[in-house]
């Protein structure tokens, strides 16, 4: 009896057969580690020495040179002096002018206030130590030999600062009034565009849901077009419509394009299908009992709008608020094309980096532009948590009834924005087969003759292509294989939890910042993987690294939608887990795969801002070619190219619906 | 007897001259001409050396300038060939150019060889400051084209002028230390400040001016001659006015990298660079070349630009940018506020 009652330690044979399964599970625990340690090359380790490349300042080290002056027959030399006490003396160099970059330079002749050119004394400078380095001219002497000049070369010794950390940068930064202040225009612009874009966004989406509008489907499709086009495109096309010689200039009553109206107009125009897609998603899933309940109370419909609607989609609200805000203030294409003296945080990265060479500066501004894309992040996943299930399982799914004046209402506004959007791409089709805006509107397809241009010609467009198959491939596999060990190994925790805010991060981490820290950790002889520097693969890795947290959300939602049973299934059949992951979940989630793809080829394709610290000669890509032919002014040919990269992406998308479909049919029956 | 000495000769000859081809040795050369020269370049030079191949990395100069910078611990290229020579001097401060003296040199205008000796950089050709004024869009709004820097500052071009942004142009940057080696400071900054009010844009590209001044986006832009001359031939309405003052000028140069493992034939192509053959190449594009009675005229530009190049220190110009763009910034970015 006793022995029989003993029997609840049977479990423990039961835990001994787990353990013979996790053979899988370590499987799984090793792709996972993979896929993490990934996550840490292509986005934790760059980040980090980019960090640390912010606090890497240069300052002139006076103690580090001493001087000897000679009498007049340059023969006897006087005693030997440090800069450092000449400076003490004579107060020559303030103590915060010693702090520079490292492109710094600190004329000899200031600790000599006596010195002319033209006397016949001769100066002497040696370093204490062998770091010590100053330029005769423009000739690098290093060391600590006395060297031995008369006064008229020693006009031309200037010192160079020596490498040290320290906080000097940032208190440069905020003491440089135009740096700052691009702080305030990049919080205002943003902010300024999510109010436009989000009501815009709202009235769309409502009208789509809560109308009875004819053409609804056909509206979708264009309201998510400005996807398909770097967020060059609309500058340029703004300079076209609005511009000095703009075919619209007179509707700006005077006012400038290039600025912040520019801007303003711009990012609703690229970010607008993001927050459409957004509130579209939060307004559809409706239960009509709300709104029947309303209407028995007798609700006025502005009363119903205001407490049944908006609250409904309070949350999509807020989310689509946060993702154009972070778009806009990350964003580098628009205001460099239309931003004129706009000062904007992204812009000031690129000009640091590529216009003055001042990479310290760079990761500064890059560190700044991280905390605001990093705080609309972390309050957006906070509301995302308090969420509650709209949807009970009794929810009547809402349907609208026709109302002639709103649905009028809803088609004309909806009329409105897609001509605003169908405009701005028109208009530089039209651009691109212009001959000489506007003095020879003749056609011509010389626009297209990218060869002739600066930006890398028709061999950028086929890296382009090129890239976005890459990206598509490699990014698909890399992120549902690492959705799936996310949502489907069982057991550690602690990994799972690791990995997902790694995959979660590069939300938040914007593409010029993601590029410029590539730079720092891949362009280093020092590290292994030097050799993908310079190559499309480091391309590829970048971009998958940027757009992957969407493609990741996206794929775990997906894999939420399949029942853990699968798993228990397979696991008491003894069947391994990848015959499961190859038979029945790759198959069951390729809809969601697909999607991945092409979100991942399209972004590649239009993608600007991580790739423009990191192409090469031979891996120049089409959006930044467009870039760069505006860059130089060949304005109509940058053009050219964005409509091509518009058509390829088109044509993507139309090749992605027609595989989707055949694939659907045969592996999607069961739906 | 003789014809199977032939054909043996000619099966040895076979045999051997690939591995000829194959023993061609490859240059790494980074260069910012433009795009359209590449080939022609390249052709031109691989006809006269058959036994080195060139391999072009291109961009423009604010971007080559920063790789090469960037690679200092790790220089990938072999020679830079066409590069603004206030960048290779600053190469040179930071001890990343091999001096040499090219075969040759003394032939070539003395301000297009490094001061040094022996020379760590050798020009090529120069570009000089030009303004590029849109004459439809000037006679609509009643303007009459500036004939001198001074004209700039008059109250009629008021947000019709627009200028490279020195702090990101090297074109911008030879425009303002042209002025400043000109006038002085204190005249060259006091002209800067009544120009200011005109600017209605500083462009990040020294062309973009110049074409934005053909598409009627400005009425003048400060530029240099190359965009304006191109500008021209493709159907642009600008006149390509010298200023009267003068004008600042940049060469491309010439360099090699220190440590390359191809020294020899890195000294090839320099030695090469610094030819007459090679300056009427480069004469194509550019109207003033380093080498003397070489240049002839460019369609669209006159033929005296020489004289109107000012004496030119690039090594001031080089050591003293960080100031110069520090106190700039300081007087303008600042002010550079929307309108709105």
């Amino acid at each position: 009896m006793n022995m029989v009652l003993e029997a609840p330690h049977l479990p423990l044979i039961g835990k001994r057969l787990r353990q013979e399964a996790s053979r899988d599970d370590r499987i799984k625990l090793g792709f996972m580690a993979v896929i993490g340690f990934y996550l840490i090359i292509a986005l934790g380790a760059p980040l980090f020495v980019m960090l640390s490349k912010s606090f890497s300042t240069y300052r002139f080290d006076l103690a580090a040179f001493e001087f000897q002056v000679s009498d007049e027959t340059g023969a006897n030399w006087g005693p030997v002096v440090s800069a450092e006490a000449l400076n003490r003396e004579l107060g020559a160099v303030a103590d915060g002018e010693l702090s520079t970059n490292s492109d710094g330079r600190l004329a000899a002749t200031k600790f000599f206030p006596e010195f002319s050119f033209r006397s016949p004394v001769h100066y002497r400078i040696r370093g204490t130590t062998n770091e010590a380095a100053f330029l005769a001219g423009s000739t690098l002497e290093k060391g600590t030999e006395w060297r031995d000049y008369d006064s008229s070369e020693f006009r031309r010794v200037v010192l160079r600062p020596e490498r040290s950390l320290g906080v000097a940068n940032f208190v440069t930064y905020f003491s440089t009034p135009a740096l700052a202040q691009s702080i305030r225009n990049s919080v205002l612009m943003a902010a300024i565009s999510t109010v436009f874009t989000v009501a815009i966004a709202f009235a769309l989406a409502f009208g789509l849901t809560r109308s009875c509008m004819p053409l609804k489907g056909l509206f979708r499709g264009i309201l998510t077009i400005p996807i398909l086009v770097p967020s060059l495109l609309p500058g340029i096309a703004l300079v076209y419509l609005f511009g000095t010689q703009g075919v619209f200039k007179d509707w700006l009553l005077g006012y400038s394009i290039y600025g912040p109206i520019g801007i303003v107009i711009g990012s609703i125009f690229f970010t607008l299908p993001h927050a459409f897609l957004i509130i579209l998603t939060a307004l559809s899933v409706a239960d009509a009992r709300h709104y029947e309940a309303a209407a028995s109370l007798k609700a006025s419909k502005w009363r119903t709008f205001k407490t049944v609607t908006v609250p409904g989609a309070r949350f999509g609200l807020v989310s689509a608020a946060f993702v154009v805000f972070t778009l806009v203030i990350t964003d580098f294409g628009l205001p460099k094309v239309i931003g004129g003296q706009y000062g904007m945080l992204a812009v000031d990265i690129y000009k640091q980096v590529i216009g003055q060479q001042n990479f310290e500066m760079g990761a500064v501004v890059s560190v700044i532009l991280l905390v605001p894309a990093i705080l609309a992040f972390a309050v957006d996943r906070r509301m995302q948590k308090r969420q509650v299930a709209l949807l009970s399982a009794r929810a009547v799914p809402y349907a609208p009834k026709p109302n002639a004046r709103t649905d009028a209402l809803c088609f004309s506004f909806a009329c409105l924005v897609s001509l605003f959007i169908l405009g701005m791409i028109a208009m530089c089709q039209i651009a691109a087969v212009v001959k000489f805006w506007p003095y020879d509107l003749s056609l011509t397809t010389k626009n297209f003759a990218f060869d002739l241009m600066d930006g890398g010609g028709w061999a950028a467009y086929g890296n382009s292509i090129r890239l976005a198959m890459l990206t598509a491939l490699f990014g698909s596999i890399i992120v549902f294989a690492g959705a799936y060990m996310v949502e489907k190994a069982d057991g550690f925790r602690v990994g799972r939890g690791i990995f997902h805010f790694l995959a979660m991060m590069p939300m938040a981490v914007p593409g010029m910042v993601l590029g410029l820290a590539y730079i720092f950790f891949f362009n280093n002889p020092a590290n292994p993987l030097n050799a993908i520097y310079g190559t499309m693969t480091i391309l590829v890795v970048s971009t998958v690294t940027h757009f992957y947290t969407v493609a990741h959300l996206t794929a775990l939602t997906a894999l939420k939608q399949m029942d853990p049973e699968f798993e228990s299934v397979a696991a008491s059949l003894k069947q391994p887990f990848h015959r499961l992951f190859f038979r029945v979940t790759v198959p069951v989630c390729l809809p969601a795969i697909l999607n991945i793809a092409i979100y991942l080829f399209v972004n590649a394709m239009t993608t600007v801002s991580a790739v423009v610290f990191l192409y090469s000669t031979d891996t120049k890509l089409a959006s930044v070619a467009v870039l760069n032919m505006d860059d130089a002014g060949d304005i109509a040919p940058a053009a050219a190219m964005g409509i091509m990269i518009f058509y390829t992406n088109v044509a993507a998308k139309l090749i992605h619906a027609l595989i989707a479909r055949g694939l659907l049919k045969r592996t999607q029956a069961w739906r | 007897m003789n014809r199977r000495m032939l054909f043996m000769l000619t099966g040895a000859m076979s045999a051997v001259l690939p591995a000829i081809a194959f023993a061609e040795t490859q240059l790494t050369v980074y260069t910012a001409i433009e795009a359209v020269d590449l080939d022609r370049y390249k052709e031109t030079f691989e006809k006269a050396h058959p036994d080195i191949k060139i391999n072009w990395v291109r961009d423009s100069t604010g971007v080559m300038t920063a790789k090469l910078l960037a690679e200092k611990d790790n220089p990938q290229a072999d020679v830079v060939w066409g590069l603004a020579a206030t960048s290779l001097l600053l190469l040179k401060t930071e001890g990343m150019l091999e001096a040499y003296e090219p075969k040759g040199v003394a032939e070539l205008d003395k301000k297009f060889v490094d001061k040094d000796t022996p020379p760590s950089w050798v020009g090529m050709d120069a570009y000089v400051a030009a303004l590029c004024y849109n004459t439809v869009e000037g006679q609509k709004l009643g303007l009459t084209a500036p004939t001198s820097w001074e004209d700039l500052t008059k109250p009629e071009y008021k947000g019709h002028v627009v200028m490279p942004n020195p702090a990101s142009s090297g074109t911008g940057f030879l425009d303002v230390s042209g002025w400043l080696q000109m006038w002085g400071e204190e005249k060259a900054w006091s002209f800067m400040d009544k120009l200011h009010e005109n600017i209605s844009a500083y462009t990040h590209s020294g062309s973009k001016p110049c074409k934005m001044a053909g598409a009627g986006e400005a009425v003048i832009g400060v530029s240099f001659e190359f965009p304006g001359a191109k500008a021209k031939s493709a159907g642009a309405p600008i006149d390509i006015i010298f200023p009267s003052e003068g004008s600042g000028w940049e060469a491309e140069a010439t360099a090699i990298i220190a440590g390359t493992a191809n020294l020899e034939a890195a000294k090839t192509l320099v030695d090469w660079s610094v030819t007459k053959e090679a300056n009427e190449m480069y004469n194509a594009g550019y109207a003033v070349v380093a080498y003397p009675g070489v240049a002839k005229q460019v369609e669209h530009l006159p033929n005296d630009i020489a004289s109107k190049m000012i004496e030119n220190d690039f090594e001031w110009a080089a050591n003293s940018r960080g100031a110069i763009l520090k106190e700039w910034q300081k007087r303008y970015d600042a002010k550079s506020e929307p309108k709105t």
